[in-house]
């Protein structure tokens, strides 16, 4: 069967009407997340920014909006998503980014998605078209529903509008790359790093190292001093800005990534690293080890590590790759399916019977 | 169903004097941080243990009792006010902090636990919570999760949403739920914010786990005074334009310079009609940087004069001054309503003038203290409600305000929350299909309408309160209020 692609809201409000059950996509950059039966509704034709004033630092946008779009818009006002949006280059759309509540390095510093998503036009399971939040900065009123489809992965509306605040973006970025000999100890410079007085923008273990890699942003003459302080602390050195630019830049791209691996994003605690790293190909530890993206062979290995997961009380999201989305202990509340029937009560985004809802399907 | 099945059911629940019946001791629970609105509940509960308080959601369940949590009662929406013929679950005594981690930079607490109260216990490892309401003395943590409470560094720290990691909770089917965790990512919806903000409507929050962040080494906190209100908004707006991300931003007009001077004696320059206060903060580096910035765009703004806080005591004393203005407008008038809107934040210096137009048709002073940088609203009307229609002429000029807010595209409330006060102008926001829509969410969590029925969304639901006005005692000019 063909995408359904529509190009406005209207549109899309008649594709949902029209079809008993569908699943969404994006810019397919996260096809882990693309399952389920039913018609395909495509959302990378509805496009464009609907309103963007700078001097309000918020915009609004249609869903299927390569965020790569949206960056580069900003950052001609010195403006940014302080979170480092995932997959830029790869074409990920805003209503993806919402969905899979997929945030970068940057999260550490000010919050992720859900923490700069204000508004939210949004086609329900009745095919209501509805605006939910609001589209300023702050706002009270009624139920925080855009919060609520971060990481909603779709199951309880399509998204085709929404407005982000936006922050200044900082003059200047430093990354320096701070030796550990091990997990642990990177584990344990992270940790203390996150509580320093230097406001890290990012502190991450990079894949295939054990080191920490530490980003200072802020005004150029204020990060040297700091750098060198950081460096009396923690041995290390600066990285070349260009490479710094690369790595980064790679990671965002999950270019890590080998062939045939699955990758999948698990939120975590510090105490949860050393026993996750064990368990997976390779890892990209972000936000002061708050939450890992994790690469693993499919079959085996991904039973062992959610095996594993399981036993952590760890529950993991599947971003590339075949199987089920979900990885790892369910969290079963009775009120999941109440909420998802409100939103949804016809089905139309996968319900009971949808492979992914069963709470322990083993693989 | 029967009054007095339900209280025998209660006084089964909890020991002697933790079910309170007598009116003089309901008195106190029967009105909040809204005083215009009263309602006296069936019964207060005063549990003092999670699991107490599930017994009680799950005898409400039953019973199908409504019931209100409350926390310290300092709502301005008439959040907590109690429901006729429903009971109150007072939840001041679950005020444990169960565990402050440094390392991974969190609080366990309890709901009753005071918002100070975790800054304080955080504060010997060098963290705080981030998010300081004006009341945040006084008002619990609770409260602040069910009303998504801000305060004056929302600008750069964001709301309560921002800051939970966590919440269990009793939903008002008596389902006990965990939301969220200890990790500052969830996979799947993100339950919390969707608790947060929820005002009491889904059921009682029992644990909270709060996020602590560092507290920033350095502060620069300045204080232009302005000839106009109207200059110190475009002071905002420049401020923001220059690309500086102060932690916050708030003005205070001429009547609230007034109260506070008043009340805490403050001092402000004199022939200014109003002050915006600055705040910058960070690593040393960063402020001195942002300083050097901060000056040339503040200076270009025509201020009558500048302060800067030298040491940490004159700039305590500077939010001293701002943080008790509401209170202190209580000195000027026997009565005020405190309004909270939201208006894009370039929109402000309109938004202030149409305000004080409207004030002056009305006759009645309307004295602002607000978090400017947000563009969030607090305009203060002044009454006297012993003069007859006064109290609805305030009320008149609180809905044009909020009306105003809405036509701007901007919002009824920025942080004080819908409660009573303005169910009436959620539909002014929201159309049909989304209040549906928040229904039957709102149904999926409380499929009874027991939890805190009738706020947020007008009608529809099962009890519906009575707007009690002034006490017939004070209407008659015996008593007052503060
Ligand atoms: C002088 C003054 C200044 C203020 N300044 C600010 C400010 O700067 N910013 C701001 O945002 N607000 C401010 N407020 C409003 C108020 O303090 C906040 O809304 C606060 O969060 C209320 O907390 P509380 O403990 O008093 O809650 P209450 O008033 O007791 O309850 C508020 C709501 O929370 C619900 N609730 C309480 N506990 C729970 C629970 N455990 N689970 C579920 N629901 C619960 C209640 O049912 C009610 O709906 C101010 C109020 C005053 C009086």
């Amino acid at each position: 069967m063909n995408a359904l692609k529509p190009t406005t809201l209207a549109g899309l409000v008649e594709a949902v009407r029209g079809v008993e059950r569908l699943r969404v996509e994006g810019g397919r950059t996260k096809p882990g997340l693309l399952r389920g039966d039913g018609a395909v509704l495509s959302l990378g034709f509805l496009r464009g920014v609907v309103e963007y004033d700078p001097g309000e630092f918020t915009f609004t946008a249609l869903s299927g909006t390569p965020v790569a779009e949206v960056a580069a818009m900003l950052g001609e006002r010195g403006q940014h998503l302080p979170f480092d949006p995932m997959l830029l280059d790869a074409g990920s759309t805003l209503g993806g980014m919402v969905a899979s509540g997929l945030s970068g390095p940057g999260r550490l510093r000010h919050g992720g998605v859900r923490d700069f998503i204000l508004g939210a036009r949004m086609v329900d399971g009745l095919g209501r078209l509805l605006r939910m939040g609001g589209k300023v900065v702050k706002n009270a009123a009624g139920f925080d529903v855009p919060k609520f489809m971060v990481g909603s992965h779709g199951r309880h509306g399509v998204l085709g509008e929404v407005t982000f605040k936006v922050f200044p973006r900082p003059a200047a970025r430093m990354t320096l790359r701070l030796r550990a000999p091990g997990i642990r100890e990177a584990v344990g410079i992270l940790l203390e790093a996150a509580r320093s007085r230097f406001d890290f923008e990012a502190l991450d273990v990079w894949p295939g190292s054990r080191d920490v890699m530490a980003r200072l942003a802020g005004p150029p003459e204020a990060l040297g001093p700091m750098a060198i302080e950081v460096l009396s602390r923690w041995p290390g050195e600066c990285m070349d800005g260009g490479e710094a630019g690369t790595r980064w830049a790679g990671l965002r791209e999950l270019g890590w990534v080998r062939g045939g691996m699955s990758v999948a994003r698990v939120p975590c605690t510090p105490g949860h690293v050393a026993g996750l790293l064990d368990h997976v190909a390779d890892m990209h530890l972000m936000s002061a080890a708050n939450v890992a993206l994790v690469s693993f062979e499919p079959g085996a290995v991904r039973g062992r590590l959610e095996k594993w997961m399981k036993t952590q009380g760890l529950r993991g999201m599947l971003l590339r790759g075949d199987g089920r989305m979900w990885l790892g202990a369910s969290c079963p509340m009775g009120v999941e399916e109440a909420v998802r029937r409100a939103l949804d009560p016809l089905g139309r985004f996968g319900g009971p019977g949808d492979p992914d809802e069963g709470h322990d399907g083993n693989e | 169903m029967n009054d007095g099945v339900a209280v025998r059911r209660l006084a089964a629940l909890l020991p002697p004097g933790r079910v309170l019946r007598e009116p003089a001791h309901l008195a106190a629970y029967e009105s909040d941080g809204l005083t215009a609105y009263r309602q006296r509940p069936l019964a207060v509960a005063i549990p003092e243990t999670q699991a107490e308080v599930v017994a009680l959601v799950r005898l409400c369940a039953e019973l199908g009792l409504p019931f209100v949590a409350r926390g310290s009662g300092t709502s301005l929406s008439g959040g907590s006010l109690p429901v006729a013929g429903g009971i109150v679950i007072a939840l001041n005594r679950l005020n444990r902090i169960l565990e402050v981690n440094p390392v991974e930079r969190w609080a366990l607490v309890e709901p009753g636990v005071v918002n100070a109260h975790v800054t304080a216990a955080a504060a010997p490892h060098g963290l705080h919570y981030a998010p300081d309401p004006s009341s945040q003395t006084i008002c619990t943590i609770g409260g602040n999760v069910a009303f998504n409470s801000g305060g004056a560094h929302c600008l750069k720290h964001g709301m309560t949403a921002n800051h939970v990691l966590g919440i269990k909770a009793v939903l008002a089917t008596g389902e006990v739920v965990e939301l969220g965790g200890a990790s500052r990512e969830v996979a799947g919806p993100d339950w919390c914010g969707l608790f947060t903000g929820s005002e009491g409507l889904f059921g009682v929050a029992l644990e909270i786990r709060l996020q602590l962040v560092p507290v920033a080494e350095r502060f620069h906190t300045v204080l232009a005074g302005y000839r106009t209100l109207e200059q110190a908004g475009e002071a905002v707006a420049a401020v923001i334009g220059a690309g500086l991300l102060p932690g916050a931003m708030e003005i205070m007009d001429a009547l609230a310079l007034e109260a506070a001077v008043a009340a805490v004696h403050a001092e402000y320059p004199p022939g200014c009609e109003a002050v915006l206060i600055v705040e910058l903060e960070g690593p040393r580096e960063v402020v001195e940087a942002d300083r050097a910035r901060l000056g040339p765009v503040l200076a270009a703004s025509g201020p009558v004069a500048i302060r800067v806080a030298r040491d940490a005591a004159e700039r305590m004393a500077i939010w001293k001054g701002r943080k008790s203005a509401f209170s202190a407008v209580g000195r000027l008038s026997p009565d005020f309503i405190v309004q909270d809107g939201v208006v894009p934040r370039q929109r402000l210096g309109e938004a202030l003038r149409c305000i004080g137009e409207m004030s002056g048709k009305v006759g009645l002073r309307v004295a602002n203290v607000f978090h400017a940088g947000d563009g969030n609203l607090h305009p203060l009307i002044l009454f006297d409600g012993r003069e007859a229609g006064a109290l609805e002429r305030a009320e008149a000029l609180a809905g044009r305000i909020l009306r105003m807010c809405v036509e701007m595209g901007g919002s009824i409330t920025g942080e004080h929350g819908v409660g009573v006060e303005k169910r009436e102008y959620l539909p002014e926001m929201f159309g049909p299909d989304e209040l549906d829509a928040m229904r039957r969410i709102r149904a999926a969590f409380d499929p009874g309408g027991l939890s805190n029925p009738g706020k947020m969304l007008a009608r529809g639901e099962a009890p519906s309160l009575q707007h009690a006005g002034l006490h017939p005692l004070e209407r008659a000019g015996v008593i007052t209020r503060e």
